[in-house]
Parts: C-alpha cells; structure tokens; sequence
C-alpha cells in the first residue's frame, strides 16, 4: 500500500515524522484530504488539527495555522507552533485561553484584540484536542 | 617593592576571580552546546520555507506581493542583534562599531534611518549616541523559542508593510566555530533574493498565488530574523566561552608571577634576618 511521509516542522525544531495513508485538515478555503499520489500543492492553513491516519489508527497534532506543501509521496507542515495531541499540556493551554479572554474583554487601547483573539482560538484549539484524547 | 602582605592579597584576589571566570566559562559551555543544538534544531524548518518560497516566489511571475516590491528609499531600518549582558569579549562591540559606521557613510540626517534593537548592549548604545531606536526588545532567554521572538519580529514585518521602513537591513554575529564568529549584515525586506534552491516544483495553489504569499512571506520574513537570532545566541555564548577562558589563563598566569615575586619577597626578608643576627652575634664576639 502507498503511503505518503508526513512532517510537521516548526522554528523550534520538527514536531511529527511518520508514514501514513492519509492527511486530513483544514485549510483556509475549506477541509482537505491528502492521499499518496497528490499532485504538487500549497496551501495556508487555518488554526486546526491535522488528522494523520496510519495503519487503522489516527494521530492528531494541533497546529496554529502556517502553510500545507504537497508532494506526491510527501507533505510538509510548516507551521509557527505545533504540537502532538498528547503531548498537549492541558492546564497550560486553559492558563492560556483565560489569559487571552481576560485580556479580550479588557476594552482600554494598548491590547491587540486581534491577536488576543487568535491566541484564544489557538488555545481553544488545543484544549479540543487535549480533551478529546481522554 | 610591595610588600608581603600586598602580594599576598592580590594573590588571593586574583584567585577568587580566577574561580569565577572559571565557573561562567564553564555556564557559557553547556548554554553554548544548548545554543548550537537551537540553531540545528531550526535548520530543517529554513531549509523547508526556502525551499517553498522560492518554488512559489518564481512559479507566480506577474503576481506581486508588497514584500517583494523595491520601494523609493525614504527611511530605512536597521535591526541589530546584540546581547543583554556584556564580558562576552568583542560579540557586542564589532557589531555596533560595524552598524554606526555604516549608518554614518550611509545617511546624512537622522531622519533616514531608525533602529531596531534585540538586546539590552544595543539599546543603551544607540540611546545614548541619541539615534532614534524604533523598537526594542531586551530580556530575551539563553533558549529563545519562536513564541519568545514573536514580539520583535511581527512588529518588524508589519512596519515595512505599513511604510514605516521602505528598507530593512539585519547585523547580527553569524556563528562560525568555537572561536569564530562573523559579524553579518543581510537585507531583509524587501524580499529580492530568494534564492532558487535548485530542486525547483511548480506547484497548485489553493486557493489562489496572491494567498499563498500573503501567509509564506510574513512567515518568511519572521524565519529569517529568527534564525539570525538563534545564529547570534549560538555566537555570543562561544564568544563569552572563549573571553572567559582568556580571563581565567590571564589570572593564571598573573598568580604564577606574583607567586614568584611573592616567593622573592619572603626569600629576601629571611636572608636580611639571618644577616642581622649573623651580624648581631659578630658584634658581640
């Protein structure tokens, strides 16, 4: 059976190396799917999970957007932060959700709502897939 | 000539000291190791957003990202890498001598130019020489991760994009070996130089050039002046490795001549006793 070679890296070192049959995510004009055999693509990604499906199992890594790179036999996830679904720490992303909700809903001029925003729902996103492991 | 006791003091002092240059050698080793192992750790992730930049940058002609425009030249940013603390040898005092001398062949009023400083020794340097430092960052850890730089490096991007800066060059200390570190200037933005990496593919876009660009290039950028960054901790911890070996060897050395005058003094005092009691015990006679 064809596999593809997934990696995630991120500027603090590769987070996720394996064979798999599958790659699912989101992308920012919708979900995609990645079989062997792609043609060649790039893609952004939006704040998500990236589903990798081998050999009957499925791993999840969460990833805080960045750009998807498709080769026939090989994807790339080149984002700013990933991490794999178990190595989530859990009580530190809702440290984090709180923190960004505290500082959304503080109205004074000098917080970014926009990045307070996207740092939420990047914590959001990871508290998801902490939760939904266990 | 001093006398014992003054030799004896400077003896000790110079031991205590020895004892500490020895200890912050030895810190800098193990933040050096940690540091070159950062900057390998960073490589695939370069290597990778290089390798699809310039796939993308060359398969898109006709499509133009503002990062990748050459502007009219009104203002121009330096971004200039250096370290909190100092005792690192000549790391922070090459790069600083490198960019004012460049500033000051370069431009001829203030208004031209503006600084960015990562690092506590740049800022102070070019605050006091009253340069205009547009954005500072001091405090960063021995073992930066790219959320720890994401303060610096957003904001740097974004005031080329809003005109801030129509130019943006990046001096940092480029890590050779153990003992060599280069002080490197590179321009950053705008991007015209990526460079092909040879195994050029042309890709699908989804959903559109323009979008991809609009994510790769930002994430580009802040690659960039995160892997200078990761470069210069590499360079400063070696260069503070090998100033404080140099201190040590000095103090050692220094102990070793002041041990042997000391050994002198002693010698003399004892000879000047036996000869006045040789000399007492004669008069007597």
């Amino acid at each position: 059976m064809k596999t593809l070679q997934v990696s995630v890296v991120t500027p603090d070192g590769p987070v996720y190396d394996a064979d798999a049959q599958m790659v699912s995510t989101k992308a920012q004009s919708g979900d995609l799917g990645v079989l062997p055999g792609h043609i060649p693509m790039v893609a952004p990604l939006e704040i998500g999970s990236v589903r990798v499906k081998k050999d009957g199992s499925t791993e999840f890594i969460a990833v805080s957007g960045g750009l998807l790179e498709v080769r026939p036999d090989k994807v790339t996830i080149l984002a700013q932060s990933a991490e794999k679904a178990d190595n989530i720490d859990l009580a530190r992303a809702k440290a984090a959700a709180a923190r960004a909700e505290k500082r959304l809903q503080d109205k004074s001029d000098h917080v970014d709502a926009r990045r307070a925003e996207l740092s939420l729902r990047r914590a959001i996103n990871r508290i998801s897939l902490a939760e939904k492991k266990f | 000539m001093a006398s014992l006791r003054d030799i004896k003091t400077r003896i000790t002092s110079t031991k205590k000291t020895s004892q500490i240059t020895k200890a912050m050698e030895m810190v800098s080793a193990a933040k050096w190791n940690r540091a070159v192992q950062n900057a390998k750790a960073f490589q695939p992730y370069m290597d990778k957003i290089q390798e699809v930049a310039a796939s993308v940058a060359a398969g898109s002609k006709g499509v133009n990202h503002p990062m990748l425009v050459s502007r009219p030249i009104k203002k121009t940013g330096y971004l200039v890498i250096t370290s909190d603390r100092g005792l690192a040898g000549a790391y922070n005092s090459s790069v600083l001598r490198h960019v004012f001398q460049t500033i000051k062949q370069r431009h001829k009023s203030q208004d031209e130019y503006a600084i960015i400083a990562a690092g506590r020794v740049g800022r102070d340097f070019f605050v006091k020489r009253g340069i205009n430092v547009e954005l500072e960052i001091v405090g960063l850890p021995d073992q930066p991760s790219f959320a720890d730089i994401t303060d610096i490096t957003g904001p740097t991007v974004g005031m080329f994009s809003d005109g801030t800066f129509d130019e943006l060059y990046m001096y940092y200390n480029h890590y050779v070996s153990a003992i060599q570190q280069d002080v490197t200037e590179r321009k950053l933005l705008p991007l015209t130089d990526i460079a092909p990496t040879g195994k050029m593919v042309s890709y699908e876009f989804e959903p559109s050039a323009e979008d991809i660009l609009e994510v790769l290039l930002p994430q580009y950028a802040e690659s960039l002046i995160f892997g200078a960054i990761l470069d210069g901790k590499a360079s400063e911890h070696a260069a503070r490795m090998s100033a404080m070996k140099s201190a040590t060897d000095n103090a050692k050395e220094l102990i070793n001549s002041l041990s042997l005058q000391f050994n002198r003094a002693r010698q003399a005092a004892i000879t000047q006793e036996i000869t006045e009691i040789v000399g007492g015990a004669a008069a007597l006679e």
